[in-house]
């Protein structure tokens, strides 16, 4: 007798109606055949799974996990949720060394970081590249985002008492990027907040989100990271009455959406006060705060929704900023996946796939020509200037560089 | 010999006649199968697919139980890729008496059914969806079956060895010379052909029918048509049988079948005159609910795809006309002997479960009757398809990486998967995307496994048995029916009986998803394909 220890679903599949609408808007459908397709990984596959794990199909690894097809599913259907809990459930193939490399962002960040100017150049010269595509299966094309030499943390515990003197606080999870790879946009958070009276503090010790541990099948650890960061959460919200503001999309819907969904891990009690740091600006714009622009600002500005952003329904907060800007030319793009997906489009294997998906976004970014593009995600920003040529900016740091 | 001379007719394509038809034909008869509708349409198909341990028979009726369990052991050896080795739990509810439990094991130990009692909490372990407060369980060797593929099995091995099939033809009448039947009148269902077939002997296999057609030959019957609802759930809540150990009642079995579970059943005499058309009530479906949700509580929150119900062929084990003397055990009836009407045998009673010993005493008989002298060999040769034990080692000789399409077709298919075309894109392309179904798997059956209508189809493919009940793949299926039978108007009317058949049992639990879902199905096929 087998003990059955996934004999029931934590999702909601049988809320599907077949609509196949998730299919039609699935990136990764169109653009690799060897993937079945959202509809059949989650909800169908769903079913066949818990009769036997034998079912469970490893073409499931090429789902980018970008949730369009949950935006798109008109039966409120957790399908990605579906298909990444199914790969953790079912797919035990240990996580190449390449894999676990990708995946150890902070781990990464914190080794790299001294050695910043070095590992930088490094990286940068052709002859690594070529050695990272022959050994590590990391496409020869890709260029890694250069480290930053001092920690975004280290530069705000030095400011840390002309911030506590603001009478409104918030707390800042400010993630893998911003730490160690670009601690600006960290300093532009910063310098727009105290634009509204407001100081920023640490977390009292946050880890990386996790999410590239998710995808990457290394879920235990991903686990250990969300119940620390939950843990520090709680700290902040609970003790401290805190709310806590985010300036990336993915790491914002992994702390909200699939530490519950995904890792079973409870944060009902902080969810609600995990926020993306345009929608608490704009509630504080609406509540009648100011910020005051320069009087001569120019840009044309394209603005791509990052999925997750659009999984979480904000990026309409973002839009509101920069249409808010004085001497701003603003353009919405057309939704559309990058194709990078965090460490996705990395891989040697993928890189075909990632670029055939970015194209339509691509193209309308090359026919618009803006002086910037805007995006919340510092994935997308990686292959949209490495795809395009384009500079792209968070909304954030569009905001600071406009205020007087 | 004339092409339309046979030494065995066998009316009726249910398990029994199907499974009738397979043993004579291994023992070198020249065998024809007649069915007015198609396989498994009465009581085989319409019932909950349990691989019946024998254990439920045990306290009240031994020679059942071990019959059951002679029958289980052969059919995991001759039928794997029918059945399912899921096991099965009787559980004990704080409402239950316990003292039962000890009544309950004893009675399957004499009966040869291995019984073991577990503890609650392994229970909870191995088969996590049990009522949580259970006291009691006693594992034993339940299982499932698949009865559509078990019978389309059967079929095609008595094909294999040069048996004839003729279904949705009905028998009009009974050629007789004196006293002795000597063939049939039939009529085409489809063509409205009529055709006269001859055979020394013929065997009444028509399970509730058989009342009828013993009528036609001259002779007397008496069935005691008892109906059983059932509820199929949208996925595998459960992984084990579920059992009450109590004294058998209604809705207390959970068997887990395919993609699907299935709760029944209850038990209603109905007039003879209703057979061919049960409904299902919503006094049953409150029933069945109410009762299930006590075996596997999530059972209240799953969705429901259908409700079905099926008339269980009980008859009176002697001539009693009264009907007291009711059995579920096998009756063979030599009219001979007991009628004084030659060359017509009736076997009926029996179950599902029983069908392969069933088959093997109407085919003695018959041998009898012929003067053939050939041991039966049914408990022993695998049918077609079961060659391999189980479907990963089926799927891993054909393909070197299976696709989740690929593994579904060896688990519906066994070792006759090899068969499929694919490999290429036309082939491989999806039918049925809820169950997997892809048009070489189709187009298989099609060949080999006299389909003439969608419903046929489903019974040997599954296409249309899923969540979306042949919303997706029904019109797609068509179009491949329509292909092979060159006639596309014949197809369209075909579609529309199909979705009207689908409606039929989603009608009784027609709520909440699955109301939408069928409510989806008609937008697309009303309005956006004109039906």
């Amino acid at each position: 007798m087998k003990l059955q220890e996934f004999t029931s679903s934590k999702h909601n599949f049988e809320e599907c109606m077949k609509c196949t609408v998730c299919t039609a808007y699935c990136p990764v459908l169109q653009a690799n055949p060897l993937y079945p397709g959202p509809k059949q990984a989650g909800p169908d596959g769903e079913r066949l799974r818990l009769k036997d794990p034998y079912f469970f199909n490893k073409a499931l690894k090429y789902c980018l996990n970008c949730k369009r097809c949950e935006v798109a599913c008109p039966s409120g259907v957790a399908v990605a949720d579906l298909i990444q809990a199914a790969r953790i459930r079912y797919d035990h193939t240990p996580p190449k060394l390449r894999d676990r490399m990708l995946a150890s962002t902070d781990f990464m960040g914190s080794l790299a970081r001294p050695f910043a100017p070095l590992v930088n150049f490094g990286t940068g010269l052709g002859i690594s590249k070529t050695l990272l595509d022959a050994t590590l299966k990391i496409d020869h094309r890709r260029s890694f985002p250069k480290y930053s030499g001092r920690s975004f943390e280290g530069w705000l515990k030095r400011h840390r008492k002309e911030q506590a003197a603001f009478p409104e606080q918030v707390a800042y999870y400010h993630g893998c990027y911003v730490n160690y790879n670009y601690p600006q946009l960290g300093k532009d958070l910063v310098k727009v907040l105290n634009a509204l009276g407001i100081g920023v503090q640490l977390l009292e010790k946050e880890k990386c989100c996790g999410i590239a541990l998710i995808t990457n099948g290394m879920s235990a650890t991903a686990k250990k990271h969300a119940d620390h960061n939950v843990a520090q959460l709680r700290q902040a919200v609970m003790d401290k009455g805190l709310k806590v503001v985010t300036t990336s999309s993915t790491c914002t819907l992994t702390l909200r959406d699939e530490y519950p969904n995904l890792l079973g891990v409870d944060n009902a009690d902080v969810r609600e006060s995990i926020l993306m740091a345009t929608r608490l600006i704009c509630e504080k714009l609406e509540q009648g705060a100011q910020l005051k622009f320069k009087a001569d600002y120019h840009k044309k500005i394209a603005y791509h929704v990052p999925c997750h952003l659009e999984r979480l329904g904000w990026g309409v907060f973002s839009e509101r900023l920069l249409r808010g800007i004085p001497g701003v030319e603003f353009y919405l793009l057309d939704s559309a996946c990058c194709g990078i997906s965090g460490t996705y489009g990395f891989k040697k294997e993928n890189y075909e796939t990632s670029q055939a998906i970015g194209e339509a976004l691509f193209s309308q970014i090359r026919a618009l020509s803006p002086d910037v593009v805007a995006c919340d995600c510092e994935t997308c920003k990686w292959q949209i200037e490495m795809s395009t040529g384009f500079q792209v900016m968070n909304p954030i740091s569009i905001l600071a560089e406009a205020l007087e | 010999m004339k092409p339309n001379e046979f030494d065995v007719i066998i009316i009726g394509g249910g398990i029994t006649g199907a499974g009738t038809q397979r043993d004579c034909a291994m023992r070198g008869l020249r065998t024809l199968l007649i069915e007015r509708s198609d396989i498994a349409t009465g009581a085989t198909g319409r019932n909950h697919g349990l691989l019946h341990s024998g254990a439920r028979y045990a306290v009240n009726d031994s020679e059942s139980a071990e019959e059951c369990i002679r029958e289980n052991m052969i059919l995991r050896r001759i039928a794997a890729h029918c059945i399912d080795e899921t096991d099965g739990l009787f559980i004990t509810l704080p409402e239950d008496d316990l003292g039962y439990q000890q009544t309950f094991v004893d009675a399957c130990r004499k009966a040869g059914i291995s019984a073991e009692i577990i503890d609650p909490d392994l229970a909870r372990r191995l088969e996590p969806s049990v009522n949580p407060s259970l006291i009691g369980a006693v594992k034993v060797p339940d299982g499932s079956v698949d009865p559509f593929r078990l019978c389309a099995a059967n079929m095609l091995d008595a094909k294999l060895r040069g048996g004839q099939v003729r279904l949705q033809t009905e028998v009009t009448g009974f050629i007789k010379e004196g006293d002795t039947v000597v063939g049939v009148h039939t009529r085409s269902r489809l063509t409205g052909e009529e055709a006269d077939y001859y055979a020394p002997v013929t065997v009444n296999a028509c399970g509730i029918w058989g009342q009828h057609m013993a009528e036609m030959a001259g002779v007397k019957v008496n069935m005691f048509p008892a109906k059983g609802a059932l509820l199929i759930f949208a996925h595998r809540v459960n992984n084990v049988v579920i059992n009450r150990c109590r004294k058998p009642s209604n809705a207390d079995i959970l068997v887990p079948g395919d993609t699907v579970c299935i709760i029944g059943t209850t038990s209603t005499r109905i007039p003879f005159e209703e057979c061919d058309n049960v409904a299902v009530t919503p006094d049953e479906v409150d029933l069945l609910i109410t009762e299930g949700a006590k075996l596997a509580p999530s059972l209240s929150e799953t969705r429901i795809l259908r409700a079905y119900a099926g008339v269980r062929p009980l008859v009176s084990a002697d001539d009693d006309p009264s009907g007291r003397n009711i059995s579920r055990g096998i009756v063979c009836l030599d009219h001979e002997v007991r009628d004084g009407l030659k060359g017509f045998i009736t076997i009926t009673g029996g179950k599902l479960m029983t069908y392969r010993l069933m088959a093997e005493i109407a085919t003695d008989l018959v041998c009898k009757k012929l003067g053939v002298d050939k041991a039966c060999e049914t408990a022993e040769t695998p049918l077609p398809g079961s060659e391999e034990k189980s479907y990963e080692a089926v799927a891993q000789k054909i393909w070197e990486a299976p696709t989740t399409a690929q593994k579904a077709a060896a688990s519906r298919m066994g070792t006759r998967a090899a068969r499929i075309r694919t490999g290429n894109k036309r082939d491989d392309a999806l039918i049925c995307e809820c169950e997997e179904v892809s048009v070489g798997e189709i187009n298989a059956a099609i060949d080999r496994l006299e389909v003439s209508t969608l419903t046929d189809l489903r019974r040997r493919t599954r296409v249309g048995m899923g969540t979306c009940q042949g919303e997706f793949c029904a019109c797609r299926a068509a179009g491949l029916l329509a292909k092979a039978h060159g006639c596309v108007e014949r197809e369209r009317r075909d579609l529309e009986d199909f979705l009207q058949e689908r409606w039929k049992g989603n009608f009784p639990i027609g709520w909440g998803d699955t109301l939408r879902e069928a409510e989806y199905t008609q937008w697309v096929y009303k309005h956006v394909l004109g039906l």
